[in-house]
């Protein structure tokens, strides 16, 4: 089994949902905070961001919109990269979610990037990241209990 | 390229579900012997010991030996291609947002 990873970024802003909205779907707005592209706020629209080209990716991501409904939701699809490449440049099948939820002040805003997919589970990657050992310590207890011969014999 | 073909090699490393299946044990119990592995495991002790070697090849584990027994333990820095990747895009969405909030505050 393989596992979507999702990076979540979201914050209250002082503005209205149609005023962010603006500036999450008209392409000239667009490219002022992301990144140069061709989108328009339709269902189906295909088009592209272009960033860096790395290896042997020429640095283009390809997207098309798959939910439009403002000034509440907006999801696109993301793929770019190439298998040879680190970091960013990196092969993603991914999508994009932008979520507005009006507040008292202000709005909601939540980017929600899924689609990094790492072979297995997330308790492995978990478990290899900093501050994991006392988690881990009783997981370890707890599996040594209940098997036989769980633990290196000498 | 040294950095690309490790996230590669990770990911193909990774991508066997048996071979999975000995890594998460081995990140679970911290440092296992491969004999136990193998009576954990339901798989035969040549199958274990190849994967053994797929793992140790991809950096994902370290084996030390003591005797007869070679145990094996988590990489310290086995995944970090892995969370480099993830990493990477965080800081570029943290960057981005901040642009967008930037430009939101220019337009009042």
């Amino acid at each position: 089994m393989s596992e979507s990873h999702a990076i979540v970024v979201e914050k209250v802003l002082l503005y209205t949902p149609e005023r962010i909205w603006r500036t999450l779907t008209q392409s000239d707005r667009i490219a002022k905070w992301l990144m140069p592209n061709d989108f328009e706020a339709a269902v189906g629209h295909r088009f592209t961001f272009c960033t860096k080209p790395m290896g042997d990716w020429d640095g283009i991501v390809h997207c098309e919109v798959l939910q439009c409904a403002p000034p509440r939701v907006l999801r696109y699809s993301w793929k770019g990269g190439s298998d040879s490449n680190p970091a960013y440049g990196s092969r993603l099948n991914s999508e994009v979610t932008w979520t507005l939820t009006p507040v008292e002040g202000g709005t909601h805003v939540k980017m929600v990037h899924d689609g990094f997919v790492f072979p297995g589970n997330r308790f492995a990657y978990e478990a290899m990241s900093p501050g994991w050992g006392r988690v881990m310590d009783a997981i370890a207890r707890v599996t040594s209990e209940a098997e036989v011969g769980g633990t290196p014999a000498a | 390229m040294a950095v690309a073909t490790q996230l590669t090699s990770v990911m193909k490393t990774l991508a066997d579900p048996t071979r999975r299946a000995v890594f998460e044990r081995i990140a679970r119990e911290r440092e296992v012997a491969a004999t136990s592995l193998v009576k954990g495991m339901k798989v035969s002790q040549p199958a274990v010991s190849q994967h053994l070697r797929a793992l140790r090849d991809a950096g994902l584990v370290a084996e030390r030996r003591e005797g007869r027994h070679i145990y094996y333990r988590p990489a310290p820095k086995g995944l970090a291609p892995l969370h480099d990747w993830l990493g990477y895009y965080e800081a570029f969405w943290q960057e981005r947002f901040g642009n967008l909030e930037k430009l939101l505050k220019e337009d009042e």
